[in-house]
């Protein structure tokens, strides 16, 4: 293991870590957003509205990110259509942002049918208790299902977010310089496997420590009311 | 109760139900269900099990759709008409929400929202269907919790609580939407025999409060000291109808005289 390499790559690979962590929870974000209303939309009866969305879904889970990458960046970014139709957008073309598509329409089709399974356990009685009352299918979903079953989907959503991270290490296959990127270069400059892809696993082993203990603390506050109760502290509020 | 009663007669009824007919598929489980209740009636639904009782009081309210027969809250009929296929679906959503807000129900399951505490369930239907204002809600609250005898566990989520706790958030959750009827749907139940009387107590406090309800219950004890008007159900139709100290003394139908028997003991 030779230290010194590593030592004045590190600028390099600080370089990778921001495109990183501006790419996976930029990604996120968005797929989060879009993800919400496609789930509500999967659990509509309306075959034109659920099936649309079952087929993204199924679309995108059904096939490897790579693979979907590829299709963005070397197919539809190279159609003449797509350069002409986009000549005045510039962020349009570039491999960022064809990297950022490919992984936010991938996070929305998983995170979609993880909110989608969680929203339909949501008990029949409680929507009941909220028809009841008077509230709108509106007001339920935003009041009642979707606040519940976001609590439920936490810990399967905390999986969701550490593969996403980690999927985005394909964003190097597509010339991108993110953290895998970065130790590509070092290992092409210095033939040292170890020293280039270890030091590319520390900082991922660190950042993923980092989304487990955000969700632990998430967990920890919003799904107080799915501990037993000596678990819980009280909190005024 | 009686000259209360009296006083309220050219009053408009605060919830009248005609000729309610329901099936489910094949099977027609309310065969002609009417009934009126006036301001400050306590009306009991006695039967046994699948003679339609809890089916009648969620037609009320509209959780499940009458197939036919009006019902009339506060003088208000609700509309309804025909799908192309032939199933009755209100008119207006907007005015079933309206008249949900002023019919609460309370649940054998209780129902709460899971992932709110004591306080946040009973002021959340007040302030997004209702439009008070947080403090407004949070003072209603209060009174209820109160009311309940609930305060102590205004912070708590309902997992948290006993079944008999819960069930008194329910009802206070109930009370904050200032109802014109409360329905209660087998309101004890669920629960452990030694918190069914925590429950009927608060229950029997808001009949002698005036409160007007139609309470869907097992409990004849309960039916024939606190309720004015006793319906027994059987098979879809009304079997019995009546002031409960009268029907209890002198039950017309068998079935009545059974039912009356197997549960008095």
């Amino acid at each position: 293991m030779d230290l010194q390499i590593i030592w004045d790559e590190l600028p390099l690979y600080f370089d990778g870590l921001l495109l990183t962590i501006q790419l996976v929870p930029l990604s996120l974000l968005i797929g989060f957003v879009i993800a919400v209303p496609l789930a509500v939309m999967r659990l509509s009866k309306n075959p034109f509205v659920n099936y649309p969305v079952f087929a993204f879904t199924y679309a995108f889970r059904g096939t490897p990110l790579i693979v979907q990458l590829f299709i963005l960046y070397y197919g539809v970014g190279t159609l003449d259509g797509y350069s002409e139709l986009t000549k005045e957008f510039n962020f349009l073309k570039g491999a960022y942002f064809f990297a950022l598509l490919g992984f936010t329409l991938n996070t929305a089709a998983y995170t979609a049918e993880i909110f989608r399974g969680a929203m339909a356990q949501t008990s029949f009685g409680e929507v009941e208790a909220a028809k009841a009352c008077g509230m709108s299918q509106f007001l339920i979903f935003r009041r009642i299902i979707i606040p519940s079953a976001l609590r439920r989907a936490l810990p399967a959503y905390s999986n969701e977010v550490i593969f996403m991270l980690h999927g985005s290490a394909l964003a190097s296959t597509i010339t991108l310089v993110d953290l895998t990127g970065a130790a590509r270069i070092v290992q092409s400059r210095y033939y040292a496997p170890y020293e280039a892809f270890i030091t590319a696993a520390v900082f991922y082993f660190v950042l993923t420590f980092l989304f487990i203990w955000l969700f632990r603390l998430v967990e920890n506050h919003y799904n107080r009311h799915l501990k037993r109760r000596e678990e819980t502290i009280q909190v005024v509020t | 109760m009686a000259s209360n009663a009296a006083a309220m007669v050219d009053k408009t009824p605060a919830l009248v139900c005609e000729d309610i007919h329901k099936s489910f598929g094949n099977i027609e489980v309310l065969k002609g269900v009417s009934l009126t209740a006036h301001e400050g009636d306590v009306i009991s639904m006695l039967g046994s099990s699948g003679s339609g009782k809890s089916t009648f009081l969620r037609c009320i309210n509209l959780l499940e759709t009458p197939n036919s027969g009006k019902v009339i809250v506060g003088g208000e009929l609700i509309n309804m008409k025909a799908t192309k296929s032939g199933e009755p679906v209100p008119v207006d959503n907007k005015q079933i929400e309206r008249i949900r807000s002023k019919l609460s129900m309370v649940f054998q399951g209780f129902n709460l929202w899971s992932h709110m505490t004591t306080l946040e369930n009973i002021i959340e239907a007040p302030i997004h269907v209702l439009g008070l204002s947080k403090a407004e809600a949070i003072e209603r609250a209060n009174e209820m919790m109160e009311k309940v005898g609930i305060y102590e566990r205004k912070d708590y989520y309902p997992a948290h609580m006993s079944g008999g706790q819960q069930q008194r958030v329910a009802i206070a959750r109930a009370l904050a939407m200032n109802p014109s009827v409360m329905l209660f749907d087998e309101p004890t139940s669920a629960l452990d025999p030694e918190l069914v009387g925590e429950v009927l107590k608060v229950i029997r406090d808001l009949a002698e409060e005036g409160r007007t309800m139609i309470v869907v219950t097992h409990e004849m004890g309960f039916a024939r000291e606190v309720s004015n008007q006793t319906l027994f159900l059987h098979k879809g139709h009304i079997l019995e109808q009546g002031n409960p100290q009268e029907i209890f003394a002198n039950p017309q139908s068998e079935r009545f005289k059974q039912f009356i028997a197997g549960n008095l003991k």
